[in-house]
């Protein structure tokens, strides 16, 4: 299948006082045209840096192994006005719009920038266009919003706003980095909806950041699930959700409390987190995985085909013959 | 916003008149007899006093001599100079032309040369990075007089580009003879200036905003100049604000070490000299320029950055 994006084998290592440490390690992902990816992972996963790798807003120094083809062009290569197309054509919704929206400009001059500099359209002529696109993300007094300044926005409308901002840039790919998370609950399903809708009536194809498997089965084709830099399965949103393949994507599950049983308390996974420079040299969740043998402690698993997507897990046939049998 | 200009007015003819409250008193509290200064030393026949008593009114009631003095100056009448028979009026404004050239030049100079080496220290960290660290630290430091005497030393007298005393002649010579006393002035804000500019620009470049900005495929320039700078002028402002609200303090120094015929320099000589009416006119128009230079700076910042409050309740 030849995506819109294409990753493989990418691993990127940053630059720290004592030695170079690596976030990212192999890690392979694709995205077709008009597809919705989930990327699911603990804090410190990777997830972030994997779509940051994309736009090369990577922090200085860091080094990047593989390719990254964005319809078919490798990202790595780009300089200059090459990568800020890139960029523009790729926008990212970030996690606090509060954060990533400059509080002392206007939300026009927020909206419009990126036309006005990149596209070079006119004030009128943007301002237009900004406005009908913050009627398309539910914001009906746009003329007046855009004389408003971000800290007179709520955090759900500010990040509408920012939503706006990147389907005025006409993409065809989305990087939405955990989009809801700073927003409060009631609010997450509004900003939600509205991403997800925008997103279906344009084909946009996406990638979407999330610490929440059930949003990511809701919203999205395809999930990946990643640890300690890794990539441990990657699978139809809702296969993966019901029938995990990997012990660590179904340990997540298992943590997940439900409507529907009681439990006094809820699952976890023992042992902590690990990032990947910590990783050991088996499979990165050896150590807390309750399905371990010697051969995972030694060999690592590469991400493979199965079913109906790929897995990095040694014993992932046995396990699944042994759950369905 | 009108609002709050008028309770900036109301506030700025209350601290004026407070300020030329402390400065009536305080020349009627210093040691010294004007009648000493207007006699030269000799004794007077009792005709003579009672004739000079009565002309500049020497023996009214404090609050009734502060009271004319006000009313007067509020009418632009700062009253006579002893020493020089002249309008003080006419005085302060035939000097006033130097001092503020002198002041605008100096805060050009911090401006220009305070935020150009602090933003190019904060995007190139290395070398140039710590050289200004290094400069900025030991020029701030320096008092203007200190940086007369060496500026003079250095340009005047060994190198002798640039002339060390007087007015000079016309604009370009006028220009000429400002240099140096313009740089004495700015040399310790400027540096400050540059200090500033370099933290705060710093802060903004690794900002979630300026990377929105780069991820949006703004040129590198753009973001430096329409996020980085323009967040980071809030606090530029402030700070170039004060430092030329002082300067307004510090010009009489200046003045005097380059022989400038300006207000600072005449309010020195006629304090020497107990010229009263002419000391307390150059103080009040000196105080009025600092509260109006302070004012411009709250307003400043205010616009800058919308989510300063203009103050009271809205």
């Amino acid at each position: 299948m030849s995506g819109i994006l294409e990753i493989s084998r990418l691993t990127v290592t940053l630059p720290t006082p004592d030695r170079p440490k690596p976030v990212l390690s192999d890690v392979s992902l694709s995205i077709a045209e008009g597809q919705a990816v989930g990327l699911v992972g603990e804090s410190g996963s990777g997830k972030s840096m994997t779509a940051r790798s994309i736009v090369r807003l990577l922090p200085p120094g860091a080094r990047v192994e593989g390719a990254i083809r964005y319809q078919g062009t490798d990202v790595g290569g780009l300089r200059g006005a090459a990568l800020r197309e890139l960029r523009a054509g790729v926008p990212m919704i970030f996690q606090d719009p509060r954060a990533h929206i400059n509080p002392v400009r206007t939300i026009g001059d927020f909206l419009t920038e990126a036309l006005r500099i990149r596209g070079r359209v006119g004030r009128r002529q943007a301002e237009q266009r900004a406005v009908r696109v913050l009627g398309e993300v539910g914001i009906a007094d746009g003329g007046r919003r855009l004389r408003q300044y971000p800290h007179e926005l709520s955090g759900g409308l500010l990040q509408r706003v920012m939503i706006a901002a990147t389907l005025l840039a006409e993409p065809k790919l989305l990087l939405a980095d955990e989009p809801t998370t700073a927003l409060d609950v009631t609010t997450q399903a509004e900003v939600m909806a509205v991403l997800d809708e925008l997103r279906r009536e344009r084909g946009l194809a996406m990638l979407f950041i999330t610490h929440d498997l059930e949003l990511a089965a809701a919203v999205c084709d395809r999930t990946a699930v990643m640890y300690a830099g890794r990539v441990m399965e990657v699978r139809a949103s809702a296969a993966l959700h019901d029938d995990p393949l990997h012990p660590y994507t179904a340990a997540l599950t298992a943590a997940r409390p439900s409507l529907e049983r009681r439990a006094d308390r809820l699952a976890t996974i023992p042992g902590r987190p690990l990032s990947a420079f910590e990783a050991p040299d088996g499979c990165v969740f050896c150590e807390r995985c309750p399905h371990v043998r010697e051969g995972c402690r030694t060999r690592r698993p590469e991400l493979r085909p199965m079913s109906d997507g790929e897995v990095a897990c040694l014993r992932a046939e046995e396990l699944q013959a042994a759950s369905h049998g | 916003m009108v609002a709050y200009l008028i309770r900036r007015a109301i506030m700025l003819v209350a601290t004026l008149l407070v300020s030329s409250f402390v400065v009536f008193a305080g020349l009627w509290a210093a040691p010294g007899n004007p009648l000493a200064t207007l006699s030269g030393g000799r004794s007077l026949p009792p005709e003579a006093v009672a004739v000079l008593v009565e002309r500049y009114r020497l023996d009214d009631p404090f609050f009734v001599q502060y009271a004319n003095w006000v009313a007067n100056a509020v009418r632009g009448d700062l009253g006579m100079s002893i020493t020089l028979r002249q309008d003080v009026s006419d005085l302060i404004a035939s000097r006033a032309g130097t001092t503020l050239s002198l002041i605008v030049y100096a805060a050009l100079i911090v401006l220009v040369v305070g935020v150009a080496f602090g933003l190019l220290a904060a995007l190139r960290p290395g070398f140039f990075d710590s050289m200004v660290v290094v400069g900025t630290a030991m020029v701030v430091a320096v008092p203007p007089f200190v940086a007369a005497i060496v500026l003079i030393g250095v340009f005047a007298v060994t190198l002798r580009w640039l002339p060390a005393l007087g007015n000079g002649t016309g604009f370009w010579d006028g220009i000429r003879h400002l240099t140096l006393p313009a740089f004495a002035l700015a040399a310790s804000a400027t540096a400050a200036v540059a200090r500033v500019t370099r933290t705060s620009v710093r802060e903004q470049m690794g900002r979630e905003h300026v990377q929105t900005a780069v991820s949006r495929g703004i040129p590198y320039a753009t973001v430096v100049r329409r996020h980085a700078l323009r967040n980071a002028a809030v606090p530029i402002a402030t700070l170039a604000g004060m430092t030329v609200a002082s300067m307004i303090a510090l010009s009489a120094v200046v003045e005097r070490a380059f022989g400038l015929n300006g207000l600072g320099a005449y309010l020195v000589t006629s304090a020497l000299s107990k010229d009263f009416s002419v000391v307390q006119g150059i103080a009040l128009v000196l105080v009025t320029a600092f509260v109006l230079v302070n004012t411009l700076v709250d307003v400043g910042a205010a616009m800058l950055d919308p989510r300063i409050k203009l103050g009271g309740r809205s």
